[in-house]
């Protein structure tokens, strides 16, 4: 029995570890996991759900390189065309490329392929849903600041990639509903002026559909972005180390300390387990719920389209984009300029980079060369929170332009006039979201400063002896106290003195100015309420004619 | 014969030779003419036809006039023949409930006894297309494939990849398929019922008509199974999108919650 051998070996000899301790020593020397260990084992990490969705983010990144890697092995990138033999009856006979052969192959008689297909292009979906929540996670608590302005942009990349990998997995498998996609992105391409004809057919190999752009899709789909992607995500990680996580305000957390569970065993244990339970929750919904039926919509014929062609969410806003647009045309000397296509081109990335910009624009207004690890409440970075709403606004109006038809069919409107709605909010809605958001988050911190100030709304109502009614109010733990307050406050940068020591008038130049007045917008007294002073804490709870 | 030439150049001679002609003309139309219509008045056929002619008094003649000349508010149903009354009044179309961008299936309000007496009466003011045979639009010697093909040809532009249906201007639409009666599909196609444009057997063939149908039925009828599970409406990637963000993030974000909530806390003292 080895148990006994063991047990009499370490008898005999008693200097001998065990084995753990062997192997750890021999893995030790050669690459020096000990000190390593040592100092990340015990780094920690604060708790809080939002915290955990860059988790769901990697997590579903994983499970798509998982199950892609499975597809690759069944999937065939070519464009030849074969007559389809396979089980699926109703497309017996069918012309169609090998690629789209290949992929019903997949569907229908490869062993579990549908439910690996299924899962790869859900938890696509839902990974570039948990990058945008993410994001916007990062962006209303004003994670971005120093120093992890990097970082933001690391992200935002990712979010980039992330979009047009899918596109490019969305489009291999050659099916109608794909095919128009790829028709569409031709037609963009296509109205740059000057250039647009000469891009397409370098793209294509000539004209469009050719032979050859499902090869080139797969390259890029399966090599290039992910590549890219995996660099991007193991810098976005190094640099969270590097960084240490953010955390919001509370009682013992400070800008130079992390309050949280240490890595090993706590947090390690939580993450990897959160790993199974997103594998476990994106497996049952593609054992539940369709996606892509490609068996459906048929082989891709450049001549055929259906209604509902849609691209997949994160793609979404550009059809809105283009959907929304009026025709328009301008035609000079036998050339055509589509302006109808090239302004929504124009735009598209211009959508993307407002918010990619916003944490330097935002830095460069306070100019705060401060570094920030305590996270802000929404509410009390009004500008902020009111610019990300009302950008997420635009995004969400155009997200309705893109899906204009099942609006009409499912609410029975005029898509005429939802596309219309969508012109006008395009300008209009992001305004309206802006004001009203700022208005409510000057509201929650009057509210705050309510609370500080008079505690708690009991509920208890009490009648005094000369009969007056009034509202019992408690008042705040010390802990709540000092949470509601910890956050600064910015006075309003003016322009620095405009005449120097020895009476020399300087130039003031139009970026200073500019800035004088957004900072005078962001944290002038219309745009934030200051917070209670301890003065008036101690003025009010003295309890001079106070209830 | 004298008398006859003695007034051939009397003022009215000529109004007399027009309304013998006519009466010659007239005469030999009588005679020579096709006279199912004016001949059999006791016929299973023509009794449809005054059935007809009376349900079509009370519930159509007040949009498409007592003979079916049409009206401001309806069109002319001359020439419309019987499948069109078949598929309109069959689905419940007719009679409109509210003018509208389109009028939209609902309730079926007269039997099928009531709609042929409607369509005989209406196939009788011009010819049309009949209503088809079973042995027309059933599903024996259909090559279903070959309807896939024809479908994505020419009918996934408005009713979507499995006729899902879908949006057209100005608030029409293309209607759902799903649970349309074959013999209605059939109509549909051959009439061209409302901003549908009509595929007479010119341009889809009797044979294209039942592939069609035999693939609609194949994909979206009462016994096809959806080989990926939920269908999420068949709509594409906009519904595919909706339950990503709301039951597959937002079970992740309930789990995450959870997970977070879940965690060793440090006793308090």
């Amino acid at each position: 029995m080895s148990t006994n051998e063991s047990t009499a070996a370490n008898g005999a000899r008693r200097d001998k570890a065990p084995a753990g301790e062997r192997v750890a020593d021999w893995a030790d020397g050669r690459l020096g996991i000990y000190s390593l260990a040592k100092a990340n084992m015990r780094k920690i990490f604060p708790d809080h759900w939002s915290f955990m969705l860059g988790e769901i983010c990697l997590y579903s990144f994983i499970i798509i390189i998982l199950t892609g890697v499975y597809l690759t092995l069944f999937f065939h990138p070519s464009m030849n065309e074969v007559e389809y033999h396979g089980s699926y009856v109703p497309l017996q006979g069918q012309l169609m490329s090998e690629a789209f052969n290949s992929t019903m192959h997949i569907s229908f008689d490869v062993r579990g392929g549908l439910l690996i297909r299924q899962i790869h292009h859900w938890a696509a979906l839902i990974f570039l849903a948990g990058m945008f929540v993410h994001m916007m996670r990062v962006f209303f608590t004003g994670a971005f600041r120093k120093p992890r302005e990097v970082n933001w942009l690391f992200g935002f990349l990712l979010f980039v990639l992330g979009m047009f990998t899918g596109f490019t997995g969305y489009s291999l498998p050659d099916d109608l509903l794909s095919g128009t996609g790829v028709r569409f992105m031709e037609g963009a391409i296509l109205s740059v002026p000057i250039v647009g004809t000469y891009l397409s057919f370098f793209l294509f190999g000539g004209e469009f559909p050719g032979g050859d752009f499902v090869a080139r899709f797969y390259s890029i789909h399966v090599l290039l972005l992910p590549g890219i992607m995996l660099g991007l995500v193991v810098g976005h990680l190094i640099l969270v180390f590097y960084h240490k996580h953010t955390q919001f305000a509370g009682p013992g957390k400070t800008n130079n300390n992390v309050v949280g569970m240490p890595l090993l065993p706590v947090y390690m244990a939580k993450a990897g387990g959160f790993f199974f339970l997103v594998f476990g929750v994106i497996a049952a919904i593609a054992a539940i719920a369709s996606i892509n039926p490609i068996w459906a919509m048929g082989p891709y014929r450049p001549d055929q389209v259906s209604t509902g062609a849609q691209p997949d969410w994160y793609m979404g806003f550009s059809e809105g984009l283009i959907r929304v647009m009026p025709g328009w045309e301008i035609n000079f000397w036998g050339h055509t300029l589509v302006l109808g296509v090239f302004i929504p081109l124009v735009i598209f990335p211009l959508v993307l980079v407002a918010i990619a910009v916003y944490p330097f624009i935002e830095s460069w207004v306070t100019g705060d060369k401060r570094e920030h690890h305590i996270l802000d409440r929404p509410r009390n970075a009004p500008t902020r929170t009111a610019f990300g709403v009302a950008w997420i606004t635009w995004y969400m109006v155009l997200l309705i332009g893109g899906g204009n038809d099942l609006w009409a069919t499912h609410f029975h409107l005029s898509i005429n006039a939802i596309t219309w709605f969508v012109r006008v909010a395009f300008f209009v809605a992001p305004v309206l979201a802006f004001i009203a958001t700022k208005r409510i988050c000057l509201g929650l911190q009057r509210r705050d400063k309510d609370k500080v100030l008079h505690g708690r709304e009991s509920g208890i109502i009490k009648r005094l002896p000369h009969g007056e009614f009034i509202e019992v109010h408690e008042p705040l733990s010390q802990e709540q106290l000092h949470t509601l307050t910890a956050h600064e406050q910015y006075e309003p940068a003016a322009i620095g003195a405009t005449v120097d020591e020895n009476g020399v008038e300087r130039k003031v130049k139009g970026s200073e100015k500019l800035r004088a007045k957004l900072s005078e917008a962001y944290y002038g007294e219309e745009s934030q309420i200051p917070k209670p002073t301890v003065e008036e804490y101690k003025e009010i709870t003295s309890g001079h004619g106070h209830h | 014969m004298k008398k006859l030439s003695a007034r051939r150049r009397h003022p009215l001679a000529a109004l007399v030779v027009l309304l013998l002609a006519l009466a010659c003309t007239g005469g030999l139309y009588a005679v020579f003419a096709p006279a199912s219509k004016a001949q059999a008045d006791e016929t299973a056929q023509s009794l449809a036809i005054d059935e007809g002619k009376k349900l079509f008094a009370v519930g159509c003649a007040s949009c498409h006039g007592a003979g079916g000349q049409g009206s401001s508010d309806g069109p002319s149903l001359v020439g419309v023949g019987a499948a069109a009354v078949d598929f309109q009044v069959g689905t419940g179309r007719m009679p409109a409930q509210q003018p509208g961008a389109q009028v939209p299936r609902k309730k079926v309000i007269y039997t099928q006894a009531e709609i042929d007496q409607l369509a005989a009466f209406v196939s009788s003011l011009g010819a049309g297309p009949n209503i088809p045979t079973e042995a027309q639009y059933g599903p024996d010697g259909a090559d279903i494939a070959k309807g896939g093909e024809l479908f994505r040809d020419n009918c996934t532009q408005c009713h979507n990849f499995t006729g899902k249906g879908g949006a057209l201007t100005h608030g029409k639409f293309a209607p759902s398929l799903e649970g349309v009666d074959p013999k209605h599909i059939y109509e549909a196609m051959q009439t061209g019922p409302q901003n549908m444009p009509s595929f007479p057997d010119t341009t889809l063939s009797e044979q294209n008509k039942k592939d069609i149908i035999a693939y609609l039925n194949a994909v979206n009828g009462d016994d096809t199974v959806s080989p990926g599970g939920l269908e999420l409406g068949g709509l594409g990637p906009v519904s595919e999108g909706l339950f990503a963000w709301i039951f597959g993030l937002g079970a992740l974000i309930a789990v995450a919650v959870w997970v977070a909530a879940r965690t060793a806390k440090a006793k308090k003292s």
